[in-house]
């Protein structure tokens, strides 16, 4: 078998297996989201909360509730950075800097998991264990409670009401990532992961040398970083690390657990808004674009266009040869169309064009499938945007599932859609603008300003991935990516909560004559139109500058 | 409790929320998957550990140098890949080199300079130097040819550097060849080469690599440093390629090298996932080995 062979059977396989799994999947979150029933331990949890389970929240309460939870995550997180040679199993690392515990801990209370320290040298097991790992469960958990919130706005009629954040927090903590995270990590210790509370020791080597093996808690962080769309690695050289990666097939564990849930979040949407035609059409507008990128992106790296790669035969720099080109090149594409931001290989030293795909991919506002629950109500963004455009058209008030989009929607929509690419933009100039900042450049030429461009993108939409030849553990990048990270985090998330607010108080429109299909083929491509076209007129002056111009010659 | 306004109650909330999700998440999670994993699993769990002589020499999951203290590779063994991991197979400073695809120019050192820290200026190698230099060292190591494309025969990257950056050239400089270095190429459309200056901008030329005749026998991971900086694996082609020189050096026959590369090879999972890789570590152990037969 070639590797090209073999490359399109990996991502056949992947196709199958989520084709398969997410029905039962996205069945089941249907039940956990909408059951009245509390588990007995949920019960104990709500009273050690001290919140009343039943109680159903406006709007503006379930966001303020989700920004208070956040809040207090991040204060939590930088405080157990700054504290760590205080407690416990540190490893003896010292406290970590001021300007690396704030991006941190905002980078993995956003979900993005920006790493602008190295895991290895820097965090204690406590920190990654108790911190790291526990807001890879609950940033989740959060993103999921929002999709969730929003489908409830489209699924309810004439009333302020969209659920109980604090129980669909500890819900899609306990009875969604947990399980399937605990067979997960065991599965990944059967393939060779880690899982211990060892010091690092030093071995002697048979070459007469030596070298320090290191220990922890690595497959139980490491399945609820794919599971959760997180990313941030135990290690500096995150999933590509043998310890966080063992075999080819822990690889291809991984890339499914990233790509599971948001594939089966369709589904579950599909159900709670009694259609489940509009469940398909959502995920075929997600399977298409996903299915293009990391067909693309594989295609181009096993291609190995420009001087280097060409130099070396393969575009192997930065990949491991369990792994080989191909299976990189779809674990690249899975983890930026997912706001995953995990690597196993590392996306500077790609071919320029292969790239240009990850940044792209997180341009596209992480929609295809997109983060777990960001993807969703990304994707149900610019599905109202769609219809709002085919209003325009035809030159009535749009609808979508019943709901008309009128003019205060439609603005929540188009703000939603304009925060990240703001941030990116801006930034990227703010940076590229100032000598200090350009000096943290790797690479030089076009090179850099992509290396600039993909840090501001991977912050703003909260991948978390990198170009990671940028030196970013400085103050002021930081700060800024910590604004970004936070910024393209709640504030998107406000926005899509109001809108929920909004459709859950209407009355539903009876369908017309007139009125748009939104589960044909036709509105899947109108969809993939739109969005492709928004995200193509507001990024392609800045990757004609970076990756464009680097690739063709 | 109840008379407190609804912010501070929520945050109170919160508080309680993230603390019993810690509890949760933080502690009883990973601890049972740790019990069970050590139960199990706990081989995997300690990190594949592997012994020579009944003491620990390393993890069958990690990768090591096979090299003197001094770098130079111990010819009895198989080598690894290049590493970006700290000196070379660090696992306290895992990473890769995150240098791209274009990355041709080298700075070169400026004799008798000396760089912020007071040391000698040793220059910046570009991505394509160390992939040519890599490739030479290779081909002598194993006897075969190290010649690439893009490569110049001294081992640096063959690119030009052209004046002006537009219309007809009157200067060019072999960029990555410091003088007195003869340049690859002798003449660029009529334009005789010149040798590089050290410490000369060449910024304001126009970048040609230039591609040559030449085609690799080195195998692409040999000249390449893997994600992790740790990568255990080689490919199947670079172990053939060195198996000759360790059979030799050993004077065992290359038939049971052979078939030790073969018992040390994984294929792919299933058939289908990753490629077929060379554990670089258990090889050599199993080559120090007594023979078993």
């Amino acid at each position: 078998m070639t590797p090209t062979v073999a490359g399109i059977a990996f991502i056949a396989s992947l196709v199958v297996a989520l084709a398969v799994v997410h029905r039962p999947l996205g069945d089941y979150m249907y039940r956990v989201y909408t059951g009245s029933g509390h588990l007995a331990v949920e019960r104990v949890i709500y009273r050690l909360i001290g919140v009343r389970p039943d109680a159903e929240q406006r709007w503006t309460v379930y966001a303020r509730s989700v920004l208070a939870f956040s809040a207090v995550s991040i204060l939590f997180l930088y405080a157990f950075q700054r504290l760590q040679d205080k407690l416990f199993l540190s490893l003896g690392f010292g406290p970590v800097s001021d300007h690396i515990a704030w991006n941190t801990a905002v980078s993995f209370v956003t979900n993005t998991n920006w790493q602008a320290y190295s895991g290895e040298s820097t965090m204690g097991h406590l920190v990654q264990m108790a911190g790291l790992a526990v807001q890879n469960f609950v940033s989740a958990a959060v993103g999921m409670a929002v999709a969730i919130a929003l489908v409830r706005g489209f699924a309810r009629r004439r009333t302020d009401e969209l659920g109980n954040f604090w129980v669909d927090l500890v819900r899609g903590s306990l009875r969604v990532l947990l399980p399937i995270a605990f067979v997960g990590a065991l599965v990944l210790v059967a393939g060779g992961l880690v899982q211990n509370f060892a010091d690092p020791y030093t071995v002697p080597t048979p070459a007469g040398g030596h070298q320090t093996i290191t220990g922890g808690p690595v497959a139980s962080q490491e399945i609820i970083k794919e599971l959760g769309t997180n990313g941030g690695g135990f290690y500096n050289a995150n999933a590509a690390h043998p310890f966080e990666n063992a075999t080819s097939w822990t690889n291809w564990i991984e890339i499914f657990a990233i790509l599971l849930i948001p594939f089966a979040l369709p589904r579950t949407f599909g159900r709670m808004v009694g259609d489940k035609r509009q469940g398909y059409a959502i995920l075929a507008v997600m399977g298409v674009l996903a299915l293009a990128s990391v067909s693309v992106l594989t295609a181009l790296e096993l291609a190995h266009g420009g001087t280097v790669p060409q130099a070396v035969g393969a575009a192997m720099e930065g990949k491991e040869v369990r792994f080989g080109v191909a299976n990189s090149g779809t674990f690249g594409a899975a983890t930026t169309l997912t706001s995953t931001g995990a690597v196993d290989s590392f996306h500077d030293s790609y071919t320029a064009l292969g790239g240009m795909i990850t940044m792209v991919n997180m341009m596209l506002g992480e929609v295809a499938p997109g983060g777990v629950g960001s993807g969703l109500y990304g994707m149900l963004i610019f599905a109202v945007i769609t219809v709002f455009v085919a209003g325009l058209m035809v030159g009535r008030t749009p609808e979508y599932l019943g709901k008309k989009i009128g003019a205060r929607e439609i603005k929540l929509a188009s703000m939603y859609f304009l925060v990240t690419p703001a941030l990116v933009l801006i930034g990227t100039a703010l940076a590229m603008a100032t000598p200090e900042q350009r000096a943290s450049m790797l690479n030089g030429g076009p090179h850099g300003l992509s290396e600039v461009l993909y840090a501001f993108t991977s912050a703003s939409n909260n991948n978390g991935s990198a170009f990671a030849g940028l030196t970013v553990n400085t103050p002021w990048y930081d700060t800024a990516l910590g604004l970004c990270m936070a910024i393209g985090r709640f504030l998107p998330i406000v926005f899509v909560l109001a809108l929920a607010g909004s459709l859950a108080r209407q009355a539903p429109t009876p369908s017309s004559a007139g009125t748009l299909p939104t589960h044909r083929p036709q509105f899947v491509g109108m969809v993939v139109g739109v969005t492709v076209v928004l995200v193509a007129l507001t990024f392609l002056p800045a990757l004609a500058l970076g990756p464009l111009a680097e690739g063709i010659h | 409790m109840e008379r407190l306004p609804g912010w501070i109650r929520r945050h109170i909330a919160a508080i309680r929320a993230l603390l019993v999700l810690t509890a949760v998440l933080g502690a009883v999670y990973p601890l049972a998957v740790t019990g069970v994993a050590q139960a199990l699993l706990g081989d995997h769990a300690d990190g594949s550990p592997v012994e020579k002589d009944g003491t620990v020499v390393g993890s069958a999951l990690i990768g090591q140098s096979f090299t003197t203290a001094d770098g130079a590779p111990i010819r009895k063994y198989f080598q690894s890949r290049p590493s970006a991991a700290g000196d070379g197979y660090d696992p306290t400073a895992s990473g890769a080199s995150n240098l791209g695809p274009e990355d041709v120019l080298d700075v070169l050192a400026v004799p008798g300079a000396k760089n912020a820290q007071g040391e000698p200026d040793t220059g910046k190698q570009s991505l394509l130097t160390r992939v040519c230099a890599r490739s030479r060292a290779a081909g002598e190591l194993e006897g075969v040819s190290g010649a690439r494309p893009y490569c110049t025969a001294d081992g640096v990257g063959a690119v030009l550097k052209v004046f002006p950056a537009v219309g007809a050239p009157t200067r060019v400089v072999s960029a990555n060849q410091a003088c007195p270095a003869v340049p690859f190429a002798a003449e660029y459309r009529g334009v005789k080469v010149e040798c590089a200056r050290p410490g000369e901008d060449l910024a304001a030329g126009r970048t040609v690599p230039v591609r040559g005749a030449a085609r690799a026998v080195v195998p692409a991971d040999a000249v390449t440093a893997s994600g992790s900086g740790l990568d255990p694996h080689i490919s199947v082609a670079y172990a053939e390629l060195q198996a000759p020189r360790v059979a030799k050096e050993r004077g065992v026959s290359l038939d049971r090298v052979k078939r030790l590369i073969a018992d040390n090879t994984t294929g792919r999972a299933l058939g289908f996932m990753g490629e077929p890789a060379v554990n670089v570590l258990t090889l050599n152990l199993a080559l120090d080995a007594p023979d078993k037969g």
